[in-house]
Formats: structure tokens, C-alpha cells, sequence
């Protein structure tokens, strides 16, 4: 097993994973944002954007009732909605995908042959659960998606760099962690080890959602339920994106370590007559 | 870190070797897919909405539904 060995399948089973996640977003996905975006437009003129008149001593962001001026969802935007539910997220779920793939391969890569005894196919598997938490689960608690409607655009770049904050401390704590346990488990053991590392990177991560401040831009009115709809929308899209490319890429390194087991036993028996 | 062979024997039952990439090997393709694979990630995610290295929306409307369903935050 090579780099290529893993590089190749990973692209392979990340670009699969990206149509997979197409399919999973536009099933699940645009009844929400179409929903949403229904509110936006809709709400313009009353109950959604107003507020920040009314509530601007107690929200000094939302003060600019123009903000969403320059972005338009409907049918006069430059980009169609036909053209954004279909080949524009399939454009983005397959650029996500191939690329996790690409990244998730070469971790895995890294890995194999040195966490314990896991096979290469649990290596990969472990991999891919610990980057789903690491880069999704664990934003996503503290900084959950938004569905169009939701946001001010003024805070975007606030945004963006609180939510980039929380991902590369998940991120970062994660591979501490794994390199720790690994240290752990062979000072004490396999159980202590993982119990320690998960303990440690629960620490790290729950301490710095404390110290990042929240994001509360949800307007007044905003359904509940249409909320929760698109969050677990997009849990569900990245659940489906990263257990496709967890199961094709393992299920395909399984296929060459067998194999190449096959062919180091055949060797021995050779050698043995 | 680069031992060419981890987790053999248990008390003389033929363990299966799990062979090991060295990391040698493996670490300037890490760098290099890490780095694309930002890039890739950035476009889809950040471009003409936190940041913008190119002028106008397209790119935003173009992932944008996406940006939104893959948990990035979206104007």
C-alpha cells in the first residue's frame, strides 16, 4: 500500500459521496430552503426584516434594512433557484466531497499500521468518524447552519470567522487527541488511551463554545419547526456525505489489504515447500 | 513513527500485520491536498460572502444552496 493506493480511492469515494450528498440535500434539503426563502420574501416587507428598526438599541448589527439588497433568491437573481437546487449543489456537494476524500484518504494513509491493532478498514472508518466530529458535529453545536432568511448580511465576516474559530480548535484538538491516545495507550491501554483522548478533546472543545460568543440572528417570528427542518437537513446531508465516503473507501482498502494478504500467504506456502 | 510493521503475535496465534505507509512518504501529498483541498473548500464556502477575491455574486449563487446545507454560515 501506497499513497496512490489511498490517494486514488479516496477521490474516487469522495467525488461518489458528493452526488450521494447531492441526492440526500436535494430531497431533504430544498423543501426547507425553498420554505425559507418563501419567508424572505414575503417577510421584506413585514414580519422578518422591520425588526432592526424597532430593535436597534437593543441589536446594534441590524440596523441596516438594506442589507440584503445586493442578494436575491428569486427568479430575478443572477443565478436561477432551478439552477441552485440542482447543478449549483451538485457543484458544491461534489467539490466538498472529492476534496474531503482527497484529505480523508491521506489521514487514513497516515494512520493505518499505526493505531493498535485496527484493521485499515476500521482505521479508515475511525478516521472518518473522528473527522466528521471534528470538522462538522461539533461546529455545527455551537454554530448550527441557517436556511436563507436567517442571518444579516452584515455580519457575515463575524460569522464566518467565529464559526472558522470553532473548527479549527475541533480540528486541531482532534489530532492532539488521536496522537495522544495513541501515547496513552501504549503507556497504559487501548481503553484508557481513547477514553482520555475523547475525554481531553471534549474539554477543549466545550470550554472554547463557552468562551466564543453566540450567534443570535434568528428574527423574531421565524418558524421553529422550519428551523429545526433545515439544521437536521444539514446534518443529515453531511451524515450521508461522510458515511458514503467512510464505507467506499474502507470497503475499498479492505479489497487491496486482502489482497494483498492472499499474496503474502501464497508467498509463505511457496516458500514453505 | 515509521516502523514498517505494527500489531504482530498474540502469545503465537498468526496476527494479521497491518503494514504501515511511511509517513516520509506520505507527508508532502498531505501538504499538498490540504492546501487544495482549502482552497476547494474556501470556494464553496467563504467566496463573495465572508470574503470575496473575485468581484460580484456568482460563485455565492452558484454553491449557495449548498454553502447553506453543508453548515457553512451564508450571508
Amino acid at each position: 500500500m501506497t499513497a496512490r493506493t489511498f490517494l486514488v480511492r479516496g477521490l474516487i469515494a469522495g467525488f461518489i459521496a458528493g452526488i450521494v450528498a447531492f441526492g440526500v440535500a436535494y430531497l431533504v434539503g430544498e423543501p426547507p430552503i425553498n420554505a425559507a426563502i418563501a419567508i424572505e420574501e414575503a417577510g421584506s416587507s413585514d414580519a422578518v426584516e422591520p425588526h432592526s428598526h424597532d430593535d436597534a438599541a437593543t441589536d446594534p448589527a441590524a440596523t441596516d434594512p438594506a442589507a440584503e439588497a445586493g442578494h436575491s433568491h428569486g427568479e430575478e437573481a443572477e443565478v436561477s433557484r432551478d439552477t441552485q437546487s440542482t447543478w449549483g449543489l451538485a457543484t458544491a456537494t461534489i467539490i466538498f466531497g472529492t476534496a474531503l476524500g482527497g484529505v480523508l484518504a491521506l489521514v487514513s494513509a497516515i494512520a493505518v499500521g499505526r493505531l493498535g491493532r485496527l484493521r485499515p478498514a476500521a482505521t479508515v472508518g475511525v478516521m472518518a468518524a473522528v473527522g466528521f466530529t471534528a470538522f462538522y458535529l461539533v461546529p455545527f453545536l455551537k454554530y448550527p447552519p441557517n436556511p436563507p432568511a436567517v442571518g444579516s448580511g452584515d455580519t457575515i465576516g463575524a460569522r464566518t470567522a467565529k464559526y472558522v474559530t470553532m473548527l479549527v480548535i475541533s480540528v486541531v484538538a482532534a489530532i492532539v487527541a488521536v496522537l495522544a491516545a495513541r501515547i496513552m495507550a501504549r503507556k497504559w491501554n487501548g481503553a484508557i488511551g481513547v477514553g482520555a483522548a475523547i475525554a481531553g478533546y471534549g474539554v477543549v472543545v466545550l470550554v472554547a463554545a463557552k468562551l466564543l460568543s453566540p450567534i443570535d440572528e434568528v428574527p423574531a417570528g421565524f418558524p421553529a419547526e422550519l428551523l429545526w427542518q433545515f439544521r437536521t437537513a444539514s446534518l443529515t446531508v453531511q451524515l450521508a456525505l461522510w458515511t458514503t465516503l467512510a464505507l467506499i473507501l474502507a470497503g475499498s482498502i479492505h479489497a487491496v489489504y486482502t489482497k494483498a494478504l492472499a499474496e503474502q500467504d501464497r508467498r509463505e506456502l511457496a516458500r514453505a515447500l | 513513527m515509521s516502523q514498517a510493521v505494527a500489531g504482530q503475535t498474540l502469545s503465537g496465534t498468526p496476527q494479521l500485520t497491518v503494514p504501515a505507509v511511511p509517513v516520509r512518504e506520505i507527508m508532502p501529498w498531505l501538504v499538498f491536498f490540504a492546501v487544495l483541498g482549502m482552497i476547494a473548500v474556501y470556494f464553496v464556502s467563504a467566496e463573495q460572502g465572508a470574503t470575496s477575491l473575485f468581484a460580484g455574486t456568482n460563485i455565492h449563487e452558484w454553491v449557495h444552496d449548498g454553502r447553506h446545507l453543508l453548515g457553512f454560515p451564508c450571508h
